[in-house]
């Protein structure tokens, strides 16, 4: 089982796997379905409105299409991917579905490569391609042995078009939902033929999204804008210290104002009640509380660091190893070492954290935009004490997930809020509450060994040292003591190494919690991975594109992106200075989420050690491409993730506090400073790879090595040090 | 009580002078396209029009909008700029997650109603206060180009 586990989440493209999720999940989506058909007939009579031939379908006579979305919408696509996916086995066009959200229901919905309804680890496409496709073709294998019955004709000389079964000799048409009468007693076959890939015709297509046209007009409802009658407005306040308490409170000053209603005290934070959410804040700036701080009012980063790095020098588990590393390092020719440090991130969505909830005498409602709606119905039932089929959770559409919704500290605290309210509260998070009390992308430091013989690597010995997010969040993740999302990317590292040692050392950070972050493990492993790697090959004398490719041979696809990605973006050639600073293009590839990505970065470093990043150059091959323009965007839109953790990203404790608060101390990229940005996509035929994280992965070590191209400089931590690149402050490298 | 145009309907709100207009909107009137981000007039969010020019509606109390006329996001489409930008924003296909994308519609259609041919450093200069998290500016960019070159 948990082999299994792991290999779906490493590998979930893979046939075996696919085979595994038909198997086990296969089944319940497929068999689920006969007892929900007869009873909808029986509601409605002889006749049945409804069509209902897996979990992901809903037709009526009427024409109405209803799709079922298993995976949420927090800005990717994915709505529209699903539903061109679905669209295109069933044979209807996508102006005539209706998109709605899955409920919370795992045994229906959930994500075959976790196992449970969960948003992320960019494995939408990857884990429901199949399953999804097969749902689309088994209600067309229906509809039209329906049609062929009707016309006593053989299902075989039956073809489907938009939405309408034609039988193909005489050319005879019927709309499916005049066929949905028809339906009784037909069931999908468990393998429904599926179309050849050259016969899609949604599929590949750079189609306009389905979430879109709300969003130009100020339509479509996100957690936050959720409003019921009666509703109040809510928010709160954490102890400002990691694990602290509320000690005395006096709420005289603030139940004056006017619109505040009342004060929420609990243990570990504070809420006010009111008319309006500016009402509930101006309560609680006039709220007068004594904390207690507890047992980390002293813990701050440099602590952090301290300690990560005194855990790092211990041997950590092997999580792979290939050859004789330890001998190859010793002998094999010109050694060379780098540690490499990544600091704690906040998600900072653009919507900040929120929960409407209810809660009646035997029964709780909970509206909220989660990335793990079951879990949200969990941590509902769990404070409250209702049985799971008393609370109903409504999953709305998010302004941003990244991983922050992928927790439901959010969703329990609204809860306890509500228990304490007579009826519906949304509870909003102030942006200062949302960073401050966030779930933090961990520190990691990476200790890289590497001996070169010949110009070509010999040995190979990477230890990553940082939080195990899996064996909280998903135990079957971390397995004798590795965590196998922490070393993901390090463990596969694309280049061919004769001698490798991967170890993991977990430690966890004093406090500070730890969570998902776009990008998750990949993002440490691949930052330090291809930073390492391009000072090998200034190491071996050879230029960054070459000494790459030389290591290459085993990874075809990923050797293709890297010559594209050279050839788009004119490698080789010099880089007018636009702004008189010192200019470098560094390059890094990935193979990450099963996707195939090189990047060229562009950069300016001006004398203030100030960078500008001044044109970005991908190539990807992600396989199958569902919707091409989406994969664009998410390059686009990922490559700015990652330039501004790149070049700002760090929270900082202090007096176990966040000192950043909002948007003015912890930054965010702007349009001023947006580089030119080309994406190029390889055609493929093979498996769909994922795309949401992607470009965050690849944003900083292509960055990094431009800099590095630029000034000499061999950065070792990000975010990137505007001293050390003005030569104000000698480069902690330790080499 | 403070009397509020929106959207060219008059509205007699039952709250403080100090109130900012965000809340006034979101909260009393359930006009819940504008949005809040930061509460300090760093993200651009909560941009409104007042006359036409682009304001941070999360620092603005209702007192000091006078008798000038305020547009939302639910109301710019009836605009010719603020139609033009909405089409262009789906035409290029810019939106993501959507939720900065109401203050950047608003952002880019005071833009346009100021300066109907921008170029990049107009485009900075209106648009760097509005914060993308999922970074569209590329295609925000392009968007207003585009805008800028239709036809009403």
């Amino acid at each position: 089982m948990n082999a299994q586990v792991i290999d779906r989440l490493k590998n979930p493209a893979r046939r075996t796997a696919i085979k595994g999720v038909a198997a086990a999940g296969g089944v319940l989506l497929f068999g689920f379905h006969i007892p929900t058909m007869r009873a909808a007939q029986k509601a409605a009579g002889s006749a049945p409105l409804q069509f209902e031939p897996n979990a992901f379908i809903r037709m009526d006579q009427l024409g109405t299409v209803k799709l079922i979305m298993p995976q949420t919408e927090m800005g990717q696509g994915v709505y529209t991917s699903i539903a061109m996916i679905l669209a295109e086995e069933l044979d209807v066009s996508l102006d005539q579905v209706q998109l709605e959200a899955a409920p919370p229901n795992e045994k229906l919905y959930a994500n075959p490569v976790f196992g449970i309804q969960a948003t992320g680890n960019s494995n939408s496409i990857r884990a429901f391609w199949m399953p999804l496709r097969k749902a689309g073709a088994g209600a067309r294998a229906v509809l039209v042995e329906a049609a062929a019955k009707k016309w006593n004709v053989d299902p075989s000389v039956c073809q489907t078009d938009r939405g309408e079964v034609i039988h193909t000799p005489t050319g005879r048409r019927i709309a499916y939902r005049l066929l949905i009468g028809s339906t009784t007693g037909i069931a999908s076959p468990a393998e429904p033929p599926l179309k050849s890939i050259d016969a899609f015709k949604l599929i590949g297509q750079p189609l306009k999204r389905l979430d879109t046209p709300d969003k130009v007009n100020g339509k479509v409802v996100y957690g936050i804008d959720m409003m019921l009658p009666n509703m109040k407005f809510a928010t709160l306040a954490a102890c400002p210290v990691f694990g602290g308490r509320v000690g005395r409170v006096d709420d005289s000053a603030a139940l004056a104002l006017p619109g505040v209603h009342q004060i929420v005290v609990l243990e570990d934070f504070m809420a006010v009640v009111a008319d309006s959410m500016w009402s509930a804040t101006a309560g609680l700036n006039a709220l007068r509380i004594e904390w207690q701080a507890g047992p980390n009012a002293k813990v701050g980063t440099r602590e952090v660091w301290e300690q990560t790095r005194v855990a790092s020098e211990q041997d950590g588990v092997v999580a792979k190893a290939v050859g004789n590393a330890t001998q190859a390092l010793s002998q094999g020719g010109d050694r060379f070492d780098a540690d490499y440090e990544l600091p704690f991130l906040a998600h900072a969505t653009m919507e900040p954290l929120n929960c409407t909830v209810e809660v009646k005498q035997d029964s709780c409602e909970v509206w909220v935009g989660s990335q793990v709606i079951s879990r949200a119905q969990a941590v509902a039932a769990q404070v409250t004490g209702l049985p799971r089929e008393k609370v109903i959770a409504h999953n709305l559409l998010m302004g941003g997930g990244f991983g922050r919704r992928l927790e439901v500290d959010h969703i329990e605290k609204a809860v306890r809020i509500a228990q304490k309210v007579e009826g519906p509260v949304k509870v909003v998070w102030t942006r200062e509450e949302d960073i401050q009390h966030d779930v933090y992308r961990p520190v990691y430091l990476d200790k890289l060994s590497a001996s070169l013989k010949d110009g070509k690597i010999v040995g190979w010995r990477h230890r990553v040292t940082g939080s195990s997010i899996m064996a909280r969040w998903f135990p079957p993740g971390f397995q004798k003591g590795v965590d196998i999302d922490a070393v993901d990317s390090a463990v596969d590292v694309p280049y061919n190494i004769p001698n490798l040692r991967i170890e993991y050392v977990r430690h966890e950070p004093p406090a500070v919690p730890t969570g998902f972050w776009r990008g998750v493990g990949p993002n440490n492993n691949v930052f330090a991975v291809e930073s390492f790697v391009d000072e090998l090959a200034k190491k071996a004398g050879q230029d960054p594109v070459a000494f790459r490719r030389a290591h290459l041979d085993k990874t075809p696809r990923l050797k293709a992106a890297l010559d594209l990605a050279a050839s788009k973006s004119d490698w080789g050639t010099p880089i007018p200075a636009r702004h008189g600073g010192r200019t470098g293009r560094g390059i890094e590839v990935q193979g990450a989420f099963a996707s195939y990505i090189a990047t060229v970065a562009e950069v300016e470093v001006d004398k203030n050690g100030e960078v500008r990043v001044t044109r970005v150059v991908l190539a990807i091959d992600t396989g199958i491409v569902v919707n091409p323009d989406t994969v664009i965007a998410q390059m686009q839109g990922g490559l700015i993730f990652g330039i501004t953790a790149a070049l700002y990203g760090e929270i900082t404790v202090e007096n176990g506090r966040v000192q950043q608060s909002n948007f003015h101390d912890y930054r965010m990229l702007r349009m001023d400073q947006t580089p030119d940005i080309q994406i190029h996509i390889i055609k493929s035929a093979e498996a769909p790879g994922g795309i949401g994280e992607t470009g965050t992965t690849a944003a900083p070590p292509a960055l990094r090595n431009a800099i590095f191209a630029a000034t000499g400089i061999p950065l070792r931590r990000l975010p990137i040090d505007r001293d050390v690149l003005a030569g104000r402050k000698p480069n902690p490298a330790n080499t | 009580m403070v009397a509020l145009t929106i959207n060219g309907q008059e509205s007699n709100v039952e709250a403080p002078e100090q109130m900012p207009l965000l809340w006034v909107l979101r909260d009393l009137l359930g006009l819940t396209g504008t949005k809040f981000g930061c509460g300090i007039g760093q993200c651009g969010a909560c941009t409104v029009h007042l006359d036409g020019n682009p304001v941070r509606s999360c620092l603005l109390p209702i007192g000091a909008v006078g008798d000038r006329a305020i547009t939302t996001v639910e109301g710019v489409g009836a605009t010719p700029s603020g139609a033009k930008i909405q089409k262009a924003w789906l035409d290029i296909e810019v939106i993501q997650c959507g939720y900065c994308q109401s203050g950047q519609i608003m952002s880019a259609t005071a833009l346009l109603n100021s300066t109907p041919q921008p170029t990049d450093a107009d485009i900075n200069a209106a648009m760097s206060g509005n914060i993308c998290r999922c970074g569209t500016y590329v295609r925000i960019r392009e968007a207003i180009k585009r805008a800028s070159r239709s036809q009403p």
